[in-house]
């Protein structure tokens, strides 16, 4: 009997308040797709995070013949130097923290760079121009700079490069799209409590005959309220559910078939993660009108 | 049934008293009538029995309740103990007869099977039977009323307050409906009428209990409504 009556009064609320209660699912619908955004931009982050730093490599630059680097003044690499600088990596004070060594020769080099190359400019060059590379996989990817100073200073080496520094901007910006996107969803989640607040209010307000009369009856305050609460309740899940269904589009259409399309090297989110997100999305839109109806009914219906 | 020991009500800080160290006791099954013109004290006489007001000096009993002590969360418990009628009979405009008085009771959480066993009842009891289906801008004045009691009185409180229940009646209407209060009033149920119709406290000799600027100034068993005009 209650739970009849109270959905009832629901869906009358909503009937009578209905473009309150549209807006109030709009509202709802935009604050949540950003949230859902953010929360997907990061697992974006953490997915190429654990993906790239596990292939991730210290490139030791080894001298070419005709280097512009101080350090590489005395010519090209000799073969008893190339022997020093791995006997540092495999047998010296970081070999610990060494996973494992490629040595790629300047015509190994040479050809990576030309494959990955697009544009032409650098079949241009000879493979004699280029110095070989040592490829170091570290066993644990954070000690770069440990290693890079165990091996920077040594005859031969012409530079040390951490491929994360490439990542950390890409990822750099992301963590910044992330901020943009949860800041925008702060502040309509608050315009949501408000609207939702006052969709409530002028609720509680229409319907002050029935309260005055539930509570003139001995009616508990909790079915007083109930129902009102309800109403935003229902209204923002509603908004939930529509900010899932957009997050859902952009992960096929978006993400799934045009990014992935376009850029391949990517291991990108997809519609499974959009499920994850769902009932975060869902739980901020309760909360979000449990706190509008703290603020709000209080005052209006009270016992 | 209802008791007020020393009970005086203050508004605001340094005004003067709404109630003024009132004292009255009211046995069950008792046919009270409360008198006195208008700031008299007995609109806040009523709230303090609804707990709708708490006293800020004295005690307050209903229905075996201390007011005084009793938490938010228990009020509506008291209230289902009280019924409550008021001169603009506060019906709801958009159900009907029917659904006015069962509207009570699905508030109160009873079930559909006591609804559909008390409605009729208590209808066929005010004189409404046959005029179920019909909303409240359809009725009569008296019958409207008749439905505020009907919706007041379906729970079975043992307590029926009535605040001007007759007036915004003509007076052939009003007997009607203070002929209904004593029928109920027989029932055993406790009737505390406050009223400014002096015709119909004369004719019903019941218990008067006067208030004045906030001061009890009377409490008379089969008095009329005042003194100085008999």
């Amino acid at each position: 009997m209650r739970l009849r009556f109270i959905l009832g009064e629901v869906w009358n609320g909503l009937r009578r308040n209905s473009t309150m209660a549209l807006s109030v699912v709009l509202v709802t619908f935009v604050s949540l797709t950003f949230v859902g955004a953010a929360a997907l931009t990061q697992m974006q982050v953490q997915q190429l995070r654990d993906a790239w730093y596990g292939k991730v490599e210290v490139s030791i630059f080894l001298c070419p013949e005709n280097s512009l680097f101080e350090q590489c003044a005395s010519g090209g690499v000799t073969a008893a130097q190339e022997a020093d600088i791995l006997a540092v990596l495999e047998e010296g004070s970081v070999a610990n923290l060494v996973d494992e060594v490629y040595y790629e020769t300047r015509e190994e080099v040479y050809e990576n760079i030309v494959a990955s190359d697009d544009t032409g400019v650098y079949s241009q060059l000879d493979a004699a121009d280029l110095g070989p590379v040592f490829r170091v996989k570290l066993s644990d990817p954070e000690q770069f700079q440990v290693v890079a100073d165990a091996t920077a200073g040594l005859t031969g080496v012409e530079e040390v490069q951490d491929q994360r520094e490439v990542f950390d901007q890409l990822f750099t910006f992301l963590n910044a799209a992330t901020f943009v996107a949860a800041g925008l969803a702060a502040v309509m989640m608050l315009a949501a409590v408000l609207l939702i607040t006052t969709t409530i209010r002028l609720s509680a307000l229409s319907r002050r005959r029935e309260t005055t009369i539930m509570r003139m009856v001995g009616s508990s305050k909790s079915l007083i309220q109930m129902p009102f609460v309800l109403e935003g309740a229902v209204a923002a899940t509603a908004g939930a559910f529509l900010a899932i269904g957009g997050l859902w589009l952009g992960a096929r259409y978006l993400v799934e078939d045009w990014l992935t399309g376009s850029i391949v090297w990517v291991d990108y989110i997809g519609r499974d993660d959009v499920w994850t997100v769902a009932p975060w999305l869902i739980a901020i839109a309760v909360g979000l009108a449990a706190l509008a109806s703290l603020v709000t009914l209080g005052r209006y219906t009270r016992a | 049934m209802i008791r007020l020991d020393n009970v005086s009500k203050v508004y605001t800080r340094g005004a003067r008293p709404a109630l003024d160290n009132v004292s009255v006791e009211i046995e069950r099954g008792d046919f009270v009538f409360l008198v006195g013109s208008s700031g008299s004290g007995k609109s806040t006489f009523l709230k303090l029995i609804l707990r709708e007001e708490r006293p800020t000096v004295g005690d307050v009993y209903v229905a075996g309740r201390h007011l005084n002590r009793l938490s938010s969360w228990r009020v509506p418990h008291l209230r289902r103990e009280i019924g409550a009628v008021f001169q603009d009979f506060r019906l709801l405009p958009n159900k009907t007869v029917y659904q006015n008085v069962a509207f009570a009771l699905q508030v109160i959480g009873k079930s559909r099977r006591e609804i559909e066993q008390n409605v009729p009842e208590m209808l066929e009891l005010v004189g409404l039977a046959g005029k179920e289906r019909r909303l409240p801008h359809e009725l009569s004045g008296g019958e409207q009323q008749r439905v505020a009691v009907a919706r007041a009185f379906v729970n079975r409180p043992p307590i029926l307050l009535c605040d001007e229940p007759t007036g915004n009646l003509d007076p052939g209407t009003s007997v009607g409906i203070m002929r209904l209060l004593d029928r109920i009033n027989r029932t055993g149920t406790t009737v505390l009428m406050a009223t400014h119709d002096d015709e119909i406290v004369d004719q019903m000799r019941k218990r008067v209990i006067e208030l004045k600027g906030g001061h009890l100034v009377r409490d008379q068993d089969r008095g009329v409504y005042g003194l100085e005009t008999v």
